[in-house]
């Protein structure tokens, strides 16, 4: 097995709307995703990055280019499901993405339609809520859980699956900051101990300040990409293409302006404190 | 005095197994020109209370006197409440049902009984006032725009029906900071321009700062704390036990005094901790 | 508020009851309801109540639940009762006004209405002590035969399932949208009847419209989860007939053989 998870090559995708005109929504994007990566695409509504996600699980199909994910071209239909399992995918809305009315027969959902051995399925049900940590809801009805535990469930439902990578698609934009805090555990978790690829999407910076790496979406390309001190000691063109940089690390830049002798790099408030 | 709550209390499910106190025992008083930050995390009570500022839910025991009226008495007209106070919920993109911008926006102002002409300049305002181009929108359909648009709709069809309390619950949620720094700008502008005293319900520490005047902390459905942004993130601790917290600048000037800097920890956003930096490296530099 | 409308009001419990296997409950039920229209005498529905209240006993769900569901339904029995005892033709009792009672109206009504308040409590006795989910499941492989006949057994039943699990979550929804409507001053509770709904356009529009684009994330959801319908399906809890089943089967078939059989003696 190489060591790249999803490898993207000349990748464009275009929508076409109701009055037959089309829309690219992609141009031209090339990515790859390393095994065991942590990695973040922030970029803001309309950037592409949520179409870039589906394509990523055969949701969707280039238009031109190509998508491998571990090897596998998401154009070829007998790839299809393996293709699933390998990359699981988390949405935004919590509550459109269970299907059963009790919590651990909605994470059995993807195994049983894998068509796995019951047994083997109540043994991954059971490590998959351990591990996003709601086993004692596991009688519960998803209804009655908060958006941060219903979305936990989601991940734990896509862990039953086995996948080698999990992409999450602004898992965290509909939640309050407590749910957020929750799902951001989850997701490190899930990249530190368990080893799974990630590929988080957001637009949320201060969840992208832990991640390997960030690539940021303007327009349908990869405008920027790099470590998150990186990425975020571009603190003007950040701000041009409308997006967030921590406020320690605006304020070490307003600094500089005024030439205050400070790094670039600065994320966090240990980091200024220490520099000042 | 624009709005004043006494001893107000709401039980929800009374005298069941499911009996839960929503809010118990909440005294308030909002000024006239006020800009409140509500803030508490979920389930803190927070949405309870201005559902009743609305009249949306009768209260199970105390007073609402809003401009005057006492919005609890059953003999107040609830078109007498909805014309005080305007309540934009969470995601109210949501709730938008009419074929054209103009008839969603002009639906509020229409029941309200005014005449074509009055409902005609209501929508053109509010429109103005949101950010959004009468001319170019108002006979598009409101499910073809975009998220930010579709939520800037909803918000001026509260606004149309002009009232003198806007509240506003979560109106930032779900878009990013583009739109965020739009629409809280829009607000600002309705603050500042047509002296409507808002009430902000938000889970941003940063946005709170930015914005409002006083704050009112809610947790367990009681009022935890209450005063000037300034006075309430002095106490970092006491927020972090309500699972909240206080804006990031803050804390870094906390810190950064704590080591052994004289510098003021006062301060609430960037531009002002700039300021304080400057003056105090300089001071230091030149000692 | 209306989220607090139950819905599948499944009384969780470890009995014998609650543990049978759905299949052969439904077949019971089934059965059940038949055999009370073929008793047409008063002393079986003596054992017919024999059995309610064995099961209740059984099942060790509190009396007033199967009474509950006796409730809503208290003005079709009462329907029932006076439309079979006016209607029905024969010997004359007693007369009101223009309508008469006969000897065999009375009976057929309280035949009638007994019927319908055992139907009912059978009924309910079902779904208090089945969860939804195996009760889905339990349809699921009873349809599974009529598969033949082209009879889609597997969607029927996913679709019961996705309509149990976002019933809570619309009635939420409605609830949130309708007070968002009246604070912009819609109202909901006067008017005529055609006034009212077309009131109603404000809350049915956005629901209707918010439904479309769930179901359409929710499609989505499942293709991700490489939901292909139910070929090659395995399930995380599979049903299966257990020794208590198969006693039970016998003692039930005894049972309802005798009930039917009073019919003819």
């Amino acid at each position: 097995m190489s060591n790249t998870m999803i490898n993207i090559e000349n990748l464009t995708y275009k929508y076409s709307t109701i009055d037959e005109k089309s829309f690219t929504a992609l141009k031209n994007v090339n990515l790859t995703v390393d095994s065991g990566e942590f990695l973040v695409i922030l970029g803001h509504n309309g950037s592409g990055k949520s179409t870039l996600a589906k394509l990523m699980n055969a949701l969707l199909l280039p238009t031109s280019g190509n998508v491998f994910v571990n090897g596998m071209d998401t154009k070829d239909e007998e790839k299809l499901w393996d293709i699933r399992q390998t990359a699981g995918m988390v949405f935004q809305n919590p509550d459109n993405q269970l299907v059963a009315t009790i919590v651990e027969e909605d994470v059995a959902f993807g195994p049983e339609n894998q068509g796995v051995d019951p047994r083997e399925i109540r043994k991954r049900v059971d490590k998959s809520l351990e591990i996003v940590e709601m086993s004692e809801y596991k009688n519960h009805a998803p209804h009655l859980l908060s958006g941060g535990q219903k979305q936990r469930i989601a991940i734990a439902g896509v862990l039953a699956m086995n996948p080698k990578c999990i992409i999450l698609d602004e898992p965290t934009a509909m939640l309050d900051p407590i749910g957020r805090k929750e799902v951001m555990k989850t997701i490190k978790k899930l990249n530190k101990e368990e080893n799974k690829t990630i590929v988080h999407i957001t637009h949320y910076m201060e969840e992208a300040v832990e991640a390997d790496r960030i690539v940021v979406m303007e327009k349908g390309e990869i405008v920027m990409q790099g470590t998150p001190k990186e990425v975020f000691s571009k603190v003007k063109e950040m701000k041009e293409i409308g997006l967030d940089v921590p406020q320690v690390t605006e304020l070490a830049y307003e600094l500089r302006k005024e030439g205050i002798d400070l790094p670039t790099d600065i994320l966090t408030v240990e980091e200024l404190v220490m520099a000042l | 005095m624009m709005i004043k709550i006494e001893n107000l209390s709401y039980v929800y499910n009374p005298e069941s197994p499911f009996e839960t106190k929503a809010l118990d025992n909440i005294n308030l008083e909002v000024e006239k020109g006020d800009f409140v930050g509500l803030i508490g995390h979920t389930g803190s009570g927070k949405s309870t209370l201005v559902q009743h500022l609305n009249g949306l839910i009768r209260p199970t025991e105390g007073r609402i006197i809003i401009d005057g009226i006492d919005i609890t008495k059953k003999e107040t007209k609830l078109r007498a409440i909805r014309q005080e106070v305007g309540l934009v919920f969470q995601y109210p993109e949501y709730q938008l049902f009419e074929e054209t911008v103009y008839k969603d926006i002009a639906f509020g102002p229409k029941n309200l009984g005014l005449n074509e002409t009055e409902v005609d300049s209501r929508v053109k305002k509010a429109m103005e006032l949101v950010g959004l181009d009468f001319e170019k929108i108002k006979d598009r359909s409101p499910f073809e725009l975009s998220g930010g648009q579709k939520r800037r709709v909803a918000i001026a069809g509260v606004v149309a029906m002009n009232p003198k309390v806007l509240i506003l619950d979560e109106p930032t949620a779900g878009l990013d900071p583009k739109g965020r720094d739009e629409i809280l700008g829009e607000i600002q502008n309705l603050y500042e321009k047509e002296n409507m005293t808002i009430i902000l319900v938000s889970h941003s520490m940063e946005d709170i700062a930015k914005l409002v005047n006083k704050i009112v902390v809610m947790h367990k459905g009681k009022i935890a704390m209450e005063g000037a942004p300034r006075e309430i993130f002095k106490n970092q601790e006491r927020l972090e036990d309500l699972g909240l917290g206080i804006p990031q600048v803050t804390y870094f000037m906390k810190k950064y005094k704590s080591e052994g800097h004289s510098v003021s920890d006062d301060i609430l956003t960037i531009d002002e901790a700039k300021e304080e930096l400057l003056n105090y490296l300089r001071r230091r530099d030149n000692a | 508020m209306l989220k607090d409308i139950t819905i599948g009001q499944y009384f969780p419990g470890d009995t014998i009851v609650h543990k049978l296997d759905p299949r052969v409950k439904i077949l019971i039920t089934f059965v059940f309801i038949i055999s009370l229209f073929f008793i047409n005498k008063f002393y079986p529905y003596l054992l017919v109540l024999g059995f309610i209240l064995t099961v209740i006993k059984l099942s060790k769900v509190p009396f007033k639940y199967v009474f509950k569901g006796l409730k809503p339904l208290r003005f079709i029995i009462i329907i029932t009762f006076f439309i079979n005892a006016f209607m029905t033709k024969g010997v004359e009792l007693f007369s009101i006004g223009p309508l008469t009672v006969s000897e065999e109206g009375l009976y057929q009504a309280i035949f009638m209405a007994l019927r319908l308040i055992f139907l009912i409590m059978g009924t309910s006795l079902l779904t208090l002590t089945t969860s939804p989910i195996s009760l889905t499941d339990g349809i699921e492989k009873l349809l599974n035969p009529l598969k033949i006949i082209g009879l889609p057994a597997h969607e029927l039943a996913m679709m019961m399932t996705i309509a149990l699990r976002f019933i809570p979550t619309l009635l939420e929804e409605t609830d949130k949208i309708m007070k968002a409507q009246m604070a912009r001053g819609a109202d909901f509770e006067s008017g005529n009847i055609l006034n009212r709904a077309k009131n109603l356009v404000p809350l049915l529009v956005p629901l209707f419209v918010n439904s479309f684009r769930r179901a359409d994330e929710l499609a989505m959801a499942m293709e991700a989860r490489c939901y292909r319908g139910g070929e090659h399906r395995t399930r995380l809890n599979e049903i299966k007939m257990d020794k208590i089943d198969f006693i039970v089967i016998t003692i039930m078939t005894i049972f309802f053989g005798i009930l039917i059989s009073t019919r003819y003696i």
